[in-house]
């Protein structure tokens, strides 16, 4: 079937074929522009208008909804009126056209141009030159910000930092996230410890991050201490601290904004363990019970190889999370106190220091970072078949 | 027989015992912030939230006249068996019969309080801090010394709405793109659907920092700074190769029989789209959704470089971010503010909590 079909289609005319390529780019990019032009002149009515905000959220939210769908309405009817064999062609780049085309501006592009942006100076390639010149020109430095990138101190301890996140963050999340699917397996308020420690998924960082701030909360030693930790640490005979700004143990004082990601993402393992724990044949956890394994043997030689796949997955998915870690530390400490991280450098780089050429160079470092593990983690996502 | 029930019941306990211990451990800090929001000002200033619970407290019981009693304050005094300097007393001296004598105030015009020792709880709750921070205005504090302090209020009404304005067309947006695209992927025959497909499942690999400051460069030139439309367009762009991706997993394992006898009667690829696809995939596109709206809600990074600069315009995350470095330690907004910006998701979660975990799971890797 789909062998004749190809084989039609290359008795079509030369002139037919660029003319269908030439009308599926225009549609996929057109849908986009229109619309693009249309929330624009919406945009333009809204920032001009002095209607109250109640009424401008509802005119947004309805515009910019309401304008995209009828703009596939529009040019599905267009193309429909087309002859059938035009209609076949070109139909499929209404669908999928839009969608390509914002992928290619948001994603794909700017993907080659922050690398190219990288091999600039400060200001990225001067304006007002052509490709050649831009290259030729002074701004032009090669890979000396790559080289900035892995010499810097700044960088060298986010680097390390990240490193941190990584091994403790990712490996405490998993391990909490086990402990917690297998006690919630055998208890019977299963539904309500799981809902409990899910909860924080729902929290934004910036929220999650006044919430440990509160725990961490000092006040001097005599004063009565209104953060959780403090008034511990006080009523145990210690003195308190603030405990992320406690440049003195660095860097293990970034163990204390990690332990908010653990928090958060405990809950993400855990369900995702629970589910694979649900998977394991019974009979083969009571062939090893009537062989007389105990339960931690159990867990040891049995659960644990069983979802080997499920905790890798998990795992690396929290890896590309906590390689990406922002806003915790950015709201936490600025990234201050010895708590940066690549990606708390990429902002300050590129948008405190406006240092556009080394911010870019950080962003595909970061980038590089990711691939593989994010490669690793899509064939694991396939075989879970998550969704 | 007997014993391996009783190892069973123990065992229970302890399984039982540890994922409560651990359940208090998660709740804990969301229930610190839940419970300061409804305490007054100067509650939260001075004492733990913790103190809500049954606590022993010391108590003024009766007072003592200072010159009728004749004491001396330079020297060492004796007050109802308890017997120590002015600085000791200060502190609190106990008497033999478990009450405890202190000093309050200066020297010359102090007074002396007789305490017993009783079990309290601070119960003094209110909505003010609500108030306060949705409101917009300044409020006016007594000081317990009876000096006035004025206070501003924050606005986070108006974030609240423009959050609103921004997560639901960014969410609505890139799904109606997605299920387009993810629908002519799974059933549209067209030259290169493999190749875009690539494309798109490659694109997810791709942090969203990579395309800040080229993004940025393009809005500066369309000055599109600081705008909604900025911010609906850049959490499209960011979301769709996700949403793609996802979708078309759901949509392609659709029975392909459905959409052949529909095409039979002679429907259209739109009306088969409209009328039949997404009716079906109503649990993926809810799962999406709910992941898309609480990303972008939640979301710090691109509002504060696409909005960055308008306080008009700022998100619930960026004025909770702005009170932390601007009033830190004013935690009565801070509490009740962070209140505000969870409470969407919040009750999204405990409504739709199946969709919500299947959609948080799966959009785990967006980056």
């Amino acid at each position: 079937m789909e062998l004749l079909r190809d084989m039609g289609k290359d008795q079509q005319s030369l002139w037919a074929r660029v003319l269908a390529f030439i009308g599926r780019i225009l549609l996929a990019i057109s849908i986009p522009l229109i619309a693009f032009y249309v929330l624009y002149l919406g945009f333009l009515f809204l920032r001009d208008s002095q209607a109250p905000r109640v009424v401008i959220t509802l005119v947004a939210i309805v515009w910019g909804v309401g304008g995209v769908a009828i703009l596939y309405w529009i040019f599905n009817g267009l193309v429909e009126l087309l002859p059938d064999a035009w209609t076949t062609r070109l139909l499929p780049f209404v669908f999928v056209g839009p969608a390509m085309a914002i992928l290619g501006w948001y994603l794909a592009v700017p993907t080659l141009r922050t690398f190219y942006i990288s091999l600039f100076d400060r200001n990225g390639p001067p304006d007002g030159m052509n490709f050649l010149q831009q290259l030729g020109s002074q701004a032009f430095v090669g890979l000396s910000n790559y080289k900035a990138v892995f010499t810097h101190p700044l960088m060298l301890e986010a680097f390390r930092n990240n490193l941190m996140w990584i091994i403790f963050g990712s490996t405490l999340s998993v391990a909490f996230g086990l402990i917690i699917a297998v006690l919630a397996d055998r208890s019977r308020i299963e539904n309500f410890a799981k809902s409990m420690i899910f909860l924080p998924m729902a929290i934004s960082f910036v929220g999650a991050s006044i919430i440990w701030n509160f725990i961490y909360e000092y006040r001097p030693a005599g004063q009565p201490q209104i953060g959780l930790l403090n008034a511990i640490v006080v009523g145990l005979g210690g003195t308190p601290q603030a405990w992320p700004q406690w440049v003195d143990i660095a860097p293990w004082n970034n163990l204390f904004l990690i332990v908010i990601v653990i928090w958060l993402q405990a809950g993400f393992s855990m369900v995702l363990f629970s589910a694979a724990l649900k998977g394991i044949p019974e009979e083969l956890m009571e062939a090893g019970r009537i062989d007389g394994a105990s339960e931690i043997q159990i867990f040891f030689r049995i659960m644990i190889p069983y979802i080997q796949g499920t905790i890798i997955s998990v795992w690396t998915t929290i890896v590309i999370f906590t390689l990406k870690i922002f806003d915790v530390v950015w709201v936490m400490t600025g990234g201050q106190f010895g708590t940066h991280v690549i990606a708390t450098q990429f902002y300050r780089q590129s948008f405190t220091n406006r240092n556009s050429g080394f911010g870019s160079a950080i962003a595909i470092v970061l980038l590089i970072a990711v691939i593989p593990v994010m490669y690793y983690n899509l064939r694991q996502f396939r075989e879970q078949e998550a969704f | 027989m007997k014993s391996g029930k009783r190892q069973k019941r123990f065992g229970s306990l302890i399984v039982n015992g540890t994922l409560l211990l651990l359940v208090l451990i998660w709740t804990v800090p969301t229930m610190g912030i839940f419970v300061s929001s409804f305490r007054v000002r100067n509650d939260i200033a001075t004492s733990g939230w913790w103190k809500i619970f049954p606590y022993r407290d010391w108590q003024p019981v009766r007072e003592i006249d200072i010159s009728q009693a004749g004491l001396d304050p330079n020297g060492v005094m004796t007050i109802e068996g308890a017997t120590g300097t002015f600085e000791e007393f200060r502190a609190g001296v106990e008497t033999p019969d478990g009450k405890r004598i202190t000093w309050i105030g200066n020297k010359r015009l102090g007074r002396v309080e007789v305490q017993e020792e009783v079990w309290t709880v601070d119960w003094n709750f209110s909505l003010d801090n609500y108030r306060q921070v949705l409101g917009g205005q300044d409020f006016k504090f007594t000081r317990p010394d009876g000096t006035v302090e004025i206070v501003p209020g924050d606005n986070m009404n108006r974030a609240f709405l423009n959050s609103l304005s921004v997560a639901v067309p960014s969410t609505v947006i890139p799904i109606l793109i997605a299920a387009f695209a993810a629908y002519a992927f799974a059933w549209m025959n067209f030259p290169g659907r493999r190749a875009l497909f690539i494309i798109v499942v490659a694109l997810l690999v791709v942090p969203l920092q990579i395309a800040l400051v080229p993004i940025l460069r393009d809005y500066k030139a369309l000055d599109l700074n600081g705008t909604f439309l900025a911010i609906w367009l850049a959490h499209t762009g960011f979301g769709l190769a996700l949403a793609t991706y996802l979708l078309y997993n759901y949509i392609s394992t659709l029975p392909r029989d459905i959409l052949e006898s529909a095409f039979i009667d002679g429907a259209s690829h739109f009306t088969v789209f409209t009328q039949l696809i997404l009716p079906l995939s109503v649990p993926a596109l809810a799962s999406f959704a709910i992941f898309q709206f609480l990303w972008v809600w939640n979301d710090y990074l691109v509002a504060l470089i696409f909005l960055g600069g308008n306080p008009e315009f700022e998100l619930v995350t960026q004025r909770m971010a702005a009170i932390v470095g601007s009033r830190g330690s004013e935690w009565h907004l801070l509490t009740a503010g962070a209140f505000v910006s969870m409470v969407l998701p919040l009750i999204v979660f405990f409504s739709m909590q199946r969709y919500f975990v299947r959609g948080l799971l799966a959009g785990s890797v967006k980056g």
